[in-house]
Order: structure tokens, then C-alpha cells, then sequence
């Protein structure tokens, strides 16, 4: 009983994580129409800022730091390399994201080494809730999370901007002629994805305290397959999706003879739900223009 | 002043070595209706594209009151007082149709709202949020669609859709409407009643608009004057009368 009640916690706190990547993915596809593959290598970025500016003692000043670093990469990175190639084709900017993937994971181990270096942002201690050995990070994790989708929330649904973004998301050219300055818009997606991703890099930390080249790669993939199961391009689908994905995984770390298989486990599951349901939990159809 | 709302001069496209349209010159007056008519491929919508600015001209330019649009983008030109409709239909089709045209007012400086104060629904967001939708009520009203407000815009049958697209289009404020084959798939009941909206918007918002459009009858009852289009160089102009009975004009539709 206390195990499950751990380990639910764990994975609702990992689902967090999962869904504040997920949000990145999701919203920069809805909206630029581009999977961005180097999205989880912002995460990395985000390990190394904090990893850095820890040399100051400072956990907040180091957050903030991440936080501004993740924002200004994902922006320049959106004007350099995708924001050239808008209207080619789809292939071509998938691969130049995954070039900028590389390009980021080997900059990294250029400057800091190959090696993974340690970084303990902050001690949380535990506490004990019904039983349950909770560990307080995972708890705090949870409620930032719970407070930036729900901010997310109220921003799409209630803002000017949240509101344009939807419109870009369904025609980006119907969009700018209603005077949506769309490459604003953009932008901003790249902004808040990053910034998402930052937070997400500072709890990874928390749980995992290492950071090296490739930190970014696995959460980025699971926080894609994430995306892909609440069904891409739909912003509850991915907070959804982020969560289920984050409950599987910590629900079979927990059980000793199936914990080797966890993440065949998780993959597997986005297969199946791929073959179920094509379109995620919450994805639309694609409606065919004629 | 030329005492045109919307003018172009010497405009002109060419994709590669094919050229679209040349020597466009085009006067539209104030608060009128007016026509840009043409056989199929004529480079009627061509001519809409360059003036909202999704083509850029290759030559000439166009100006709306007097300013210089040649170069803009077309978010820039919308919010200066360009809005069009389209060929094949571009509602925002998952939104509901009362955020369609929320969408078309949110750019208007009245409607202005801090990102802070709308994410709290503070008083003000409130307030305004108010308005908007008061004022998107009374645009759907025009055009019979209030009962509708609440629907997805993809729900709606064709007819209410091509209304709703110019609703949404009229919602951003413009100085002159552009609507792209506005009676297309119309029945003639139909027909008529777009007709008669359209002249209550001219009338109600002393609106200039300009219409491309297949439907001769629909034109020759609701256009002042007309231009004719035909493989992108402009073939005649003038008031609709004159126009539609020009020997050169149906020779060029009729073909021979």
C-alpha cells in the first residue's frame, strides 16, 4: 500500500516533468507546425545554466539564470535555423532540428567535457505522508507544475495572444490576414516552450543530479511519446499525456520484475495507442482541405 | 488626395516566366461596390493576394488612402484597413463562431487587455471581454447568425460559413472589404439575400467594398462599376452597365 502510494506520488511528480516538456513539443507543433527535436537538448542547456551559476550558491539566481539562457536559445535558435525554411518542406526542417539537436549535445560536451558532472540545487528532505516515504522535491515538482499548466490554461484561453495562438494553430494564413502578426507569435511559442523547458531541466535535477551532453535526450523523447499519446498539437492532451507516461513509468520502476522493462514498457504503450487511436486522447482528425 | 480609397498602379506578377497579372490599374471610390470580374484564371484572386499582401507585386504598388501598402506583409495590411474573405472557405473551423470574429476584433486598440489582467480576469479583462463579444453579437446579427453564436464555425451550413467569413473579415475594421466569389454555391434565394447584406454594410458602415464574382446577374444588380480581368491585363473598366455589354467583354467570356 505505501509502495503504491509512493510511487504514484513519484509519478505524478515525474508526470509534471514529462507534461511541462510535452508542452513545448506540443505547442510548437500546433502552432509552427515542426517537430522540434532539439527541444529536450533546452533541457540541457537549462542542466548546465544551473549547473553554472550554482558556483554562486544561489539556487534561485541559478533558476532565473536557466530560465533566461532556455528562453534566448529557443528564440535564436527558432530565427536561425526553422524561421528560414517556413514553407519548405516539412522533412527539411525535421532533419535541420535534429542538427540543431547535435549541434547542441556535442557544443556542450566541447565546453564542459564528456563526463557528467554532479550539481545538487537544493536538499528537500522527505516527509512521511500515510505510511508513504515521499521525497518533498517530488511534491514541490507537482505543484509547480499543477500552477504553470494551469497558468498556461487561463493564458490560451483567456489572452488576446492565447486566443491568436489558436488561430495560428488552425490557419496560420486565414491568421495573418486577420492581422495576427504571426512570426510574433511564433516566437512567443518558442519562448514559453523553453522557458517550459528550463523548469522541467531544474526538476530533473532534483531527481537525477547529474548533467551531461545527452541529459536531454531521453526525457525529450518521452516527454515527445508524451505528447503523442494525449494526442499532438492539443495542450490538455500533452498535460495528460505527460501525466499517464510519468504514472506508468514510476507504477513499473516499483515492480521489482518488471522494472528492467519500464521504458519498452512505455514505448510499447504508444504503440498501441497509435494502432487504437491514431490521433492520441485528445487529438483532432486532420481534416483534409479539398 | 486622388479621392480613391484603394488604387494601384502599374501592378504586376510574375511566377517565374509566367505573368499573372500586368498593368493593373485599379481605382475603387469611396463606399461603393465594385466589381473584378473575369474568366476562370483571369487573375481575379491573384489581384486580391497582391493586395493583401500574401503575393508581393513584382512591379507597381498599391495604395489604400493615399498610403503606399507595396511590401507589407499581410498582418500589417489587415490591420491598416484591408480584410478580405476567401475562395474556399477559412473560418477558424474549432472555434466557435462568436470567437470567430473575436478573433477578427481582438486587433482594434479598444479592445486592448494586459496579458496579467485577462489571466486573472481582473475587472478590466472582464469589461472588455464584455464588449468584444456584445460587439461580435451585433456583427452576427447583420448577417443572421446570432442564433449560431455558440456553434463550431465547422458545423455551420456553407451559406452561414461564407457569411460568417465576411463577418469575421468586416469585425477587423477595414476600410475596404475584399470578398472572394461571395455568392459561390449560393442558391438564388440565397443570392439575393447576400446581395442585400452586402448593400446594408455598405450603407450601415459607409463601407467600400470589392467583390470578385462569378454570378453576372448577382454583379450587374449590386456593382456601381466593374473591372474586367482577363489572362492578368485589365480588358475593361467602367460602370457595370457599359461594361457587361462591351462587344470585347462577352466575346472574352463567351470565347470565339
Amino acid at each position: 500500500m505505501e509502495e503504491i502510494l509512493s510511487a504514484l506520488i513519484g509519478g505524478l511528480s515525474l508526470g509534471g516533468i514529462y507534461a511541462m516538456i510535452a508542452l513545448g513539443y506540443t505547442m510548437v507543433y500546433g502552432i509552427a507546425k515542426m517537430l522540434n527535436f532539439a527541444h529536450g537538448d533546452i533541457i540541457m542547456v537549462g542542466g548546465y545554466t544551473i549547473y553554472v551559476v550554482m558556483a554562486t550558491g544561489s539556487p534561485l539566481l541559478a533558476i532565473a539564470a536557466a530560465v533566461v539562457v532556455c528562453v534566448a536559445l529557443g528564440v535564436v535558435v527558432e530565427k536561425l535555423a526553422y524561421k528560414p525554411l517556413r514553407g519548405a518542406s516539412p522533412l527539411a526542417v525535421l532533419i535541420t532540428a535534429i542538427g540543431v539537436s547535435y549541434l547542441l549535445q556535442s557544443l556542450a560536451q566541447i565546453v564542459f567535457g564528456s563526463a557528467p558532472k554532479m550539481v545538487t540545487v537544493y536538499q528537500f528532505g522527505t516527509v512521511t505522508f500515510l505510511g508513504a516515504t515521499v521525497q518533498v522535491s517530488a511534491l514541490v515538482t507537482l505543484a509547480v507544475a499543477a500552477a504553470v499548466m494551469a497558468g498556461l490554461t487561463l493564458f490560451i484561453k483567456y489572452t488576446r495572444v492565447g486566443r491568436a495562438m489558436l488561430a495560428v494553430s488552425e490557419d496560420r494564413g486565414a491568421a495573418q490576414l486577420m492581422g495576427i502578426d504571426v512570426n510574433g507569435i511564433i516566437t512567443l511559442t518558442f519562448a514559453i516552450g523553453s522557458a517550459l523547458a528550463a523548469l522541467a531541466g531544474l526538476f530533473y535535477l532534483l531527481k537525477a543530479p547529474t548533467v551531461s551532453g545527452t541529459m536531454g535526450a531521453m526525457p525529450g523523447i518521452k516527454a515527445f511519446t508524451a505528447a503523442v499519446i494525449g494526442g499532438i498539437g492539443s495542450i490538455p492532451g500533452a498535460m495528460l499525456g505527460g501525466i499517464a507516461l510519468g504514472l506508468v513509468e514510476s507504477v513499473s520502476y516499483s515492480f521489482a520484475p518488471i522494472a528492467p522493462y519500464t521504458d519498452a514498457i512505455e514505448f510499447s504503450l504508444l504503440i498501441v495507442i497509435l494502432l487504437v487511436r491514431p490521433t492520441g486522447f485528445l487529438g483532432r482528425k486532420r481534416r483534409e482541405k479539398v | 488626395m486622388s479621392g480613391y480609397i484603394l488604387e494601384t498602379k502599374k501592378l504586376g506578377i510574375s511566377f517565374g516566366g509566367l505573368t499573372a497579372a500586368q498593368d493593373v490599374d485599379l481605382r475603387i471610390p469611396k463606399e461603393g461596390i465594385y466589381g473584378l470580374i473575369g474568366p476562370n484564371g483571369a487573375g481575379k484572386t491573384t489581384i486580391f493576394n497582391l493586395l493583401t499582401g500574401v503575393y508581393q507585386p513584382t512591379t507597381g504598388q498599391v495604395l489604400l488612402d493615399g498610403q503606399d501598402l507595396t511590401g507589407l506583409g499581410p498582418d500589417k495590411i489587415c490591420r491598416l484597413g484591408l480584410a478580405r474573405t476567401f475562395q474556399n472557405i477559412r473560418l477558424f473551423n474549432n472555434m466557435t463562431v462568436v470567437r470567430n470574429v473575436m478573433v477578427g476584433l481582438q486587433n482594434r486598440p479598444e479592445y486592448a487587455c494586459s496579458v496579467i489582467e485577462s489571466v486573472l480576469r481582473l475587472p478590466r479583462h472582464r469589461r472588455v471581454e464584455g464588449q468584444m463579444r456584445q460587439r461580435a453579437k451585433d456583427l452576427l446579427r447583420i448577417f443572421g447568425l446570432e442564433e449560431d453564436r455558440n456553434a463550431l464555425a465547422c458545423s455551420l451550413p456553407y451559406g452561414k460559413q461564407r457569411k460568417l467569413e465576411i463577418a469575421r473579415a468586416l469585425a477587423t475594421d477595414p476600410k475596404v472589404l475584399l470578398l472572394d466569389e461571395p455568392a459561390a454555391g449560393m442558391n438564388p434565394h440565397e443570392t439575393e439575400d447576400l446581395a442585400n447584406t452586402i448593400r446594408q454594410i455598405r450603407d450601415d458602415f459607409g463601407m467600400t467594398i470589392l467583390l470578385i464574382e462569378h454570378d453576372m446577374r448577382f454583379v450587374a444588380d449590386l456593382c456601381d462599376q466593374v473591372t474586367v480581368l482577363n489572362f492578368g491585363t485589365i480588358l475593361a473598366q467602367g460602370s457595370t452597365q457599359t461594361v457587361l455589354q462591351d462587344p470585347a467583354v462577352i466575346k472574352a467570356y463567351i470565347g470565339g
